[in-house]
């Protein structure tokens, strides 16, 4: 081996020569083949691939949606429609790259969950939370821009609803707003800019959700126990069992998605955005998508402008500091008997928040609203630092290959542990 | 990797071996595989056929026109697909000299009479793109340079088209090719 190439292990002598001068191919076999996973994932460790391929299948769409798109408001909504109509599968893409903004939400809050649930934020991953907390935020920007291209009636009245949010701002909030719009309305110089950062956001997150993965693959995976590897027996190699196993997440998966796109494509959207945007006229009833509807609703429940939209965007920066209100040493909520169903009860809290913003702000719907928001945040603010000196865990198991689990009965000696010695 | 997995020796439910040395795992690992391979097929297609012409774009693929009132010798240029069409009304003399051209001079060989419809000989109609590549010749406008032939001249890199709009001369490989079109009555014409 020459000084200064790479020492590699592949003897396919193609792949051994690129190899050599550019390791590619040891790394995705150090870091996707042999890559060690604690052996005891649940399906729940799904849906950080699939959130990967979403993306993926986001772009691949919105490139092709882009070369049929014109950005202009006399022509964007007719642009619209001609996909629709006259494009070859243009109906295909439109209803994937509309469902699937719907299906990336759907995954990433399960995904966001699930390390709320088994404590994934806690050290040492609260970098890899923290990033996590910046992709989902990049995701919220390009879904609103995305949305206001198609330049209907909730697409205009949505951005103009949501680009006002910056009016609450003390002084600098109407020049802002200026700013945002190029203009002193949703209008062209809106449409263009959100269509040229609706194209860009995509790459961007693309670049954190390396920075992701990179910083995931140093700390290594959490799992469902919460507890440390600790030896190799506790672990498996990403191949083949975790590609298979995520493999089958994914066929569940696309079942799912086309039943959206080929069954009900319009379900999770607005009627409201097949009428072309009129700036004269405001639909009656405004509501986001769906997957906005529980911060829609905790802007709505406070009754004060800047109050609710500072507590609409601090509902998301609080998840920023999570690792440091958590106060608990304990990760998974499985040995958390009193943190788990505070955590249960901040679930039903976000579903409740979801379904009162869907509704009218009036009546019962705002009463909810509010207690929802209270202890949405009484949660991370209140329940978590305490519940960390208060609450006394269930004993841990010693280790991921000596489960204690309820229920579980002992597993097959020979089952696991021979190909783990091989591995 | 997988072949570490695979059970060498050792009894397992998903490697049973058959007398050739394969296991159940490599069948399905095949399969697998190829159901996957499908699926790629089957998605990426829809992504090319998106790129071919949309439906609006196919209805637009005939160009009708009223040509009675050109008078001979002279040309007009349609919009057809995008793309210049020239329709010129031949002289006597011009439809004489692209009639008696001998087949063995020209480049890519073809009868004036296979390029024009019978009894129509007057008018010669050829997409106005150079075969080269893909340039608009001159020769339409009386100013225009019309080449050594009298036809066209493609000013991009020096190829000459005679009056029956045929390769004569300079690198165009072939000559200005005739589209689909009819007289719908005679004065008008539908090309495509």
């Amino acid at each position: 081996m020459s000084i200064g190439l790479h020492n590699s292990e592949f003897k396919n002598p193609v792949i051994r020569w690129v190899d050599s001068r550019m390791p590619i191919f040891t790394m995705m076999q150090k870091e996707y083949g042999t890559f060690p996973t604690p052996k005891n994932f649940n399906y729940f460790w799904n849906f950080g691939a699939l959130a990967m391929i979403n993306l993926m299948i986001m772009i691949a769409t919105g490139i092709f949606l882009a070369m049929h798109y014109t950005p202009h408001v006399t022509m964007a909504f007719d642009s619209v429609e001609r996909i629709m109509r006259d494009v070859n599968y243009g109906w295909l893409f439109r209803y994937v790259h509309a469902n699937g903004a719907s299906m990336f939400f759907i995954v990433v809050y399960i995904h966001i969950w699930r390390g709320m649930y088994y404590g994934s934020y806690k050290a040492p991953r609260e970098l890899l939370w923290m990033i996590g907390v910046v992709i989902f935020l990049l995701m919220m920007a390009t879904a609103f821009m995305g949305y206001v291209l198609p330049w209907g009636q909730m697409s205009f009245w949505g951005a103009t609803v949501i680009t006002n949010l910056f009016s609450a701002f003390p002084y600098v909030g109407d020049s802002i707003v200026t700013l945002l719009w190029g203009g002193f309305s949703v209008d062209n110089p809106t449409l263009n800019r959100f269509f040229s950062l609706h194209f860009l956001l995509p790459f961007v997150i693309f670049g954190v959700v390396f920075l992701h993965v990179a910083a995931l693959h140093i700390t290594g995976s959490n799992n469902p126990l919460g507890i440390d590897v600790k030896t190799p027996q506790d672990t498996v190699p990403f191949h083949p069992y975790y590609t298979a196993k995520d493999s089958v997440g994914i066929v569940v998966y696309f079942m799912v998605f086309a039943g959206l796109v080929f069954f009900a494509p319009n379900y999770l959207g607005d009627p409201a955005n097949y009428i072309p945007a009129n700036p004269l006229v405001t639909p009656t009833h405004i509501v986001p998508e769906w997957y906005f509807l529980p911060y829609y609703a905790i802007l709505r429940a406070v009754p004060d402008k800047l109050g609710g939209v500072v507590l609409m965007f601090g509902s998301i920066l609080v998840w920023f500091i999570l690792p440091w209100l958590d106060t608990s040493p304990v990760r998974s909520m499985r040995f958390r008997p009193i943190a788990k169903w505070a955590l249960m009860l901040w679930g039903v809290a976000f579903v409740v928040l979801m379904y009162c913003g869907g509704k009218p702000p009036e009546g019962i719907y705002v009463v909810l609203s509010r207690l929802a928001t209270l202890y949405y945040f009484a949660y991370f603010l209140v329940i978590l630092p305490l519940l960390g000196r208060l609450e006394r865990p269930l004993p841990l198991p010693e280790s991921i290959a000596k489960p204690v689990l309820r229920g579980g009965g002992p597993l097959p000696a020979g089952a696991m542990t021979k190909p783990m010695e091989k591995a | 990797m997988a072949d570490n997995l695979a059970p060498a020796g050792a009894p397992h439910a998903a490697g049973e071996h058959h007398a050739d040395g394969t296991t159940k795992r490599d069948f399905l690992i095949l399969v697998t595989g190829g159901f996957a391979a499908i699926g790629a097929g089957a998605m990426a297609w829809p992504f090319i056929s998106s790129m071919n012409p949309a439906r609006d774009v196919l209805a637009l693929s005939t160009t009708e026109a009223e040509i009675g009132a050109i008078p001979a010798g002279a040309a007009v240029t349609l919009m057809w697909r995008g793309k210049p069409v020239f329709v010129r009304h031949r002289t006597p003399a011009e439809i004489e000299a692209a009639a008696k051209v001998d087949m063995g001079e020209l480049r890519d060989p073809q009868a004036d009479s296979a390029r024009t419809k019978a009894g129509k000989q007057q008018w010669l109609v050829v997409v106005g793109v150079c075969t080269h590549l893909g340039c608009v010749p001159l020769g339409q406008k009386p100013t225009d340079p019309r080449g050594e032939y009298n036809g066209w001249f493609c000013p991009c890199h020096g190829s000459h088209y005679d009056t029956s709009g045929r390769i004569r001369k300079g690198p165009a490989p072939a000559n200005l090719a005739v589209p689909t079109y009819a007289f719908t009555s005679d004065t008008q014409i539908r090309i495509g």
